[in-house]
């Protein structure tokens, strides 16, 4: 049987080996995704972000369960930051799912960042495209621990948790641009630390002064190593789909979604091409001393490269 | 080889104390490899099973409990029943050099004891990963 065979059929090892040819950008494995993107749009995508520490894969685990207990076939993409200057990186979510791995419908995947710094690695993408092709009901992108601005899980999810916990920063956090603005759902965890209430209190506040939309993001306290709020917190992610599929929406954000993929991999082979040209001829290197020396503003030095790519 | 190296740095059986394994993940990470990290007390079956999701060229396992002859084999073992044939294996930790033979003729291809640099780990991993 060849790996496309094996894929569909469930093999795990054929899956793990097409996200590693996918990451590794190989062609044969981008072939297998054109010719089986037909069989994709199935699964749901559920995107986890958070602060490090914050609890998301505990609470990636727990919801899984949940998920497991109602028959699904989950998948789990959870990305950990690769070193800017090694290249290597430690990917400890597992940690927290060792007790998944066994059960035959869950597939669990841990990826570096790859140079990427909107909290997720260029790949992701297709292997969230696998494992909707290997038959995943639910597929959950655990983003790196985020900070304030890596909101890249917005171009594959199509629920967004954000988690949070209690008492990191003051009412301003709240209200400040970026991560807080592209959740779906705010689950506060380890909420029985103190301090919780006033966090919730904090979000809910924010929320208020939102345009008044058709969905308000419901904000809950959670405890993911307790087992605390989780069925609870599932029923927020089902009623958040039944809102995107009543109302077309869940269509609207896919199309926008795909837009900024294919921008995404577009703007990937630009830059290839760009810096394959602009490098051969030293040209790059060039213009960077003349710039720094003023010879040069970088604003024409960069038509002088968009030059090479207009011939 | 342009891609990164992975590679699952496991913690078998019972023992509680992973400084050793943590110090290989870093200077593995160091090294430019991707290190899945599982964790302690894995049973041979979850790190077959993490080993085959996270698609790795290398599983390295550190016992200091003494049940390495039982479960290093064993980790192999399910390896085999499961296909993965191009794995390296290696393990590390408190082992006797009597055991050590006893390992390698199990399928373990490469032991490093207590005193070993990190630094002969990378290069052995990197000179016998079997995968392009």
């Amino acid at each position: 049987m060849n790996i496309v065979e094996r894929l569909l059929e469930g093999d795990k090892k054929a899956c793990a080996r097409l996200i590693s040819k996918l990451e590794n950008n190989e062609k044969e494995a981008i072939d297998i995704v054109k010719q089986l993107y037909n069989r994709t749009g199935n699964a749901y995508v559920i995107g986890i972000t958070g602060a490090p520490g914050s609890g998301k894969s505990t609470l990636t685990n727990k919801l899984t369960k949940e998920l497991l207990k109602q028959g699904k076939k989950v998948g789990i993409i959870a990305i950990d930051p690769t070193s800017p200057f090694s290249q290597g990186a430690i990917l400890g979510d597992r940690i927290r799912m060792n007790d998944l791995a066994l059960d035959k419908n869950v597939f669990i995947r841990s990826m570096g960042t790859r140079g990427s710094l909107g909290g997720m690695s260029r790949a992701t993408w297709d292997a969230v495209k696998v494992l909707d092709i290997f038959g995943c009901d639910y597929i959950f992108v655990e983003t790196v621990g985020v900070g304030q601005s890596e909101i890249d899980i917005v171009k594959v999810a199509d629920t967004i948790l954000m988690v949070v916990i209690p008492n990191t920063g003051d009412d301003i956090q709240a209200i400040k641009a970026g991560i807080m603005e592209i959740a779906d759902i705010f689950a506060i965890n380890k909420s029985d630390l103190e301090g919780a209430d006033k966090t919730k209190l904090e979000i809910e506040m924010n929320l208020d002064l939102n345009e008044k939309n058709e969905y308000r993001p419901p904000v809950i306290k959670v405890s993911a190593s307790k087992n605390q709020g989780m069925r609870e917190l599932l029923e927020k992610i089902y009623e958040h789909r039944r809102f995107l599929e009543e109302n077309n929406e869940l269509e609207k954000r896919r199309i926008r979604n795909s837009r900024l993929q294919l921008l995404k991999l577009v703007e990937d082979e630009l830059m290839e091409i760009i810096l394959d040209k602009s490098v051969k001829d030293d040209l790059l290197d060039k213009l960077s001393r003349e710039i720094t020396k003023g010879a040069i503003d970088p604003y024409t030095a960069k038509n002088r490269i968009i030059e090479l790519i207009r011939r | 080889m342009d891609r990164p190296i992975r590679v699952l740095v496991a913690k078998p059986g019972l023992d509680g104390h992973d400084r050793g394994a943590k110090v290989i993940a870093r200077a593995l990470r160091d090294a430019g490899m991707e290190v899945i990290y599982t964790g302690l007390r894995q049973t041979p079956e979850q790190i077959v099973a993490a080993a085959v999701q996270e698609d790795v060229d290398v599983v390295a396992m550190s016992i200091l409990s003494g049940a390495h002859n039982h479960l290093f084999p064993k980790v192999v073992n399910l390896l085999r029943v499961e296909g993965v044939d191009d794995v390296l294996i290696i393990g590390g930790g408190v082992i006797p050099d009597d055991d050590i033979p006893g390992l390698i003729e199990a399928g373990v291809e490469a032991i490093f004891t207590p005193g070993s640099s990190t630094k002969d780990i990378v290069n052995y991993i990197k000179s016998h990963i079997k995968r392009k």
